[in-house]
């Protein structure tokens, strides 16, 4: 008798216990939700969609033109082809203007340094320029600054062509 | 009703404590000051929280309200920033203190772990403190942290994510940081504040001096707490609220240009208590530096607590005069290879690192780090041979080798990082 007893104890005490525990992930879940979920309210500077940059021909091959709002550089290869570059360095994530005379990306933190491909050509940045869509409709340059395009390194077929 | 509130504060505390404990050079005060500083800081950020608005729009404004309308604006945020700032070098001499005089041993343990516990949770407070102005610095300082924390493998991208609220520092980002920073990590620190103090009054307050040839079975003398210790501690309370008074007074909490996202400064650095995280970074990859080494630093400090030692000698700063020499030949080494190793990544390694052309988590990863190991275990195998020394003092110079060394990398990245984190000397950032 006494033995079915403990037993009837110990296993409500664990049923309680193992109850106590839910409780709490329950709640738990219910704060990350509630915290988490404020994501996806559109904020104001992000990106929330696709820019127009404007018409193919305002932009001359072999430059880069910055848009504040996008927080991107347009650059314009010599060949003609597109690219979006996200402004921000890949080492820790400064701001990198574009140095025109010296023809590359500058980081002022940590002196990494990136041609007009957004491709390393110093360290310590690990990683190319992260990049924007690109796409061309109708002589119209437009890019999707929703989305990030994180790259290693540079190959063409990231480029954008007419 | 007096004397029933007396008595609580009272409880809180023992009716008598050892005479030897009292003496100021065994402790310093430490505990006590990181509580005074608390204090301070409670009563200022309560204050501050009827002026600040959390938004990247108001942020700036509302602090350049608080300095230019507000009453004593001034003074009230530079004691908070002043007393935050203490906060983080005085809770890590804290922490000195207790490795140093063996506190950290049965049935001290446990307060060891939730010390250091509060030590990170000081840090996140002041981290997350360190956005809200949201000038130039702040901005820049979060946005380097932050990215560190990004090269996490695996889950530093999404933790990165969680923190920020975003991509990118923004309205989220602000809410999060000043939710954090005055209800969250304030509660925390209460809770575990309060568990930490009875946790000393469990182990019998501080841990007590004892000289070697001291008769272990003779008891110590105790005195009564009213008013030997009570009156030493109402003195250095005092004595630091007039240091931090004075020293808000005379100097400003710094509030530079409103953060702009297209610009960096240059140099842009971490808050200054990260940056020898940040110096890490330049010497190691970034994998190592942000995952890595701090990984074995935290495990070797909670582990240091539960090694099984020679002797369980505790109470006295360095243990024994030769566990004192050794600490001053660990310093030494540190002092001396720590710059060295500094000197050389920048001048002869350069960026390449230290074998051109390999992979870079190999040739700044894994070989750097393997030096550093290797020059550790060196380092202790010659000790063991030259002093001939208990595990307590070795496991001591160990750490205090560690100290020293991360003592160089922060002071370096605070006095000798110039633009584009080049090493200059001091004046001329």
């Amino acid at each position: 008798m006494a033995d079915i007893d403990k037993s009837r104890r110990s296993f409500l005490s664990r049923i309680l216990r193992a109850l106590g525990g839910l409780a709490v992930l329950e709640a738990g879940w219910i704060a990350a939700s509630f915290v988490g979920s404020r994501r996806r309210r559109p904020s104001t500077g992000e990106g929330t969609g696709v820019q127009v940059a404007g018409p193919v021909e305002r932009f001359e091959l072999g430059t880069v033109t910055a848009f504040r709002e996008g927080e991107f550089y347009l650059a314009r290869l010599k060949d003609g082809g597109f690219l979006a570059l996200h402004r921000k360095c890949s080492h820790l994530g400064c701001t990198v203007p574009w140095i025109k005379d010296e023809q590359r990306f500058v980081c002022p933190c940590h002196a990494s340094a990136f041609d007009i491909n957004g491709a390393v050509l110093d360290a310590p940045a690990p990683r190319a320029l992260d990049l924007f869509a690109v796409r061309i409709e109708n002589g119209i340059v437009k890019v999707d600054t929703s989305k990030l395009i994180r790259r290693s390194s540079f190959d063409s077929h990231q480029v954008t062509r007419v | 009703m007096g004397e029933n509130n007396i008595s609580l504060i009272l409880h809180a505390r023992p009716v008598r404590v050892p005479a030897k404990a009292l003496r100021y050079t065994h402790t310093f005060g430490l505990g006590g000051m990181s509580l005074v500083l608390f204090l301070l800081l409670i009563s200022t950020g309560v204050l501050m929280i009827f002026v600040y608005e959390p938004s990247p729009e108001r942020a700036y404004e509302s602090i350049l309200y608080m300095q230019q309308e507000i009453l004593f604006g001034r003074l009230i945020r530079s004691v908070h920033y002043w007393s935050a700032n203490l906060l983080i070098a005085v809770a890590v001499l804290h922490m000195l203190r207790v490795f140093l005089t063996g506190a950290f041993h049965a049935p001290r343990q446990s307060n060891w772990i939730i010390g250091l516990c509060l030590l990170c949770l000081i840090l996140l407070s002041g981290f997350t403190g360190y956005l809200l102005p949201w000038d130039q610095i702040s901005y820049w300082a979060v946005t380097i942290c932050t990215e560190m924390l990004g090269y996490m493998p695996g889950i530093g991208q999404l933790l990165q994510r969680v923190i920020l609220g975003g991509a990118e520092i923004g309205s989220a980002t602000v809410i999060n940081f000043y939710a954090l920073h005055t209800i969250v990590v304030p509660l925390l620190l209460v809770g575990l504040m309060t568990w930490h103090f009875w946790r000393v009054r469990l182990a019998g307050g501080v841990v007590v001096p004892r000289d070697p040839e001291d008769d272990p079975n003779v008891a110590t003398d105790y005195v009564p707490f009213v008013p030997n210790l009570l009156l030493r501690e109402i003195a250095v309370g005092l004595m630091l609220i007039a240091f931090v008074l004075l020293v808000a007074i005379f100097f400003e909490a710094p509030l530079g240009e409103p953060a702009n996202p297209g610009v960096s400064p240059n140099p842009a650095k971490a808050p200054w208590y990260f940056l020898g995280l940040q110096e890490l970074l330049l010497h190691f990859h970034p994998v190592f530096a942000v995952f890595v080494i701090p990984l074995v630093v935290a495990v070797a400090m909670v582990g240091v607590a539960y090694l099984s030692y020679d002797s369980d000698l505790s109470g006295n700063w360095f243990l024994t005069p030769k566990g004192r020499r050794m600490a001053i030949v660990a310093a030494g080494v540190a002092l001396l290879l720590t710059p060295l190793w500094i000197l050389m990544d920048e001048f002869v390694l350069g960026s390449s690192g230290w074998l051109p052309g390999a992979v870079p988590i190999i040739s700044n990863g894994l070989l750097p780090c393997g030096a550093l190991v290797a020059g550790v275990v060196a380092f202790y195998m010659l000790l063991k041979k030259f002093f001939s020394a208990s595990n307590n003092e070795t496991v001591q110079a160990l750490f205090v080798l560690f100290v020293v060394g991360f003592t160089i990398l922060t002071v370096t990245g605070v006095w000798f990082r110039g633009a584009g984190m080049a090493l200059v000397w001091p004046w001329q950032i």
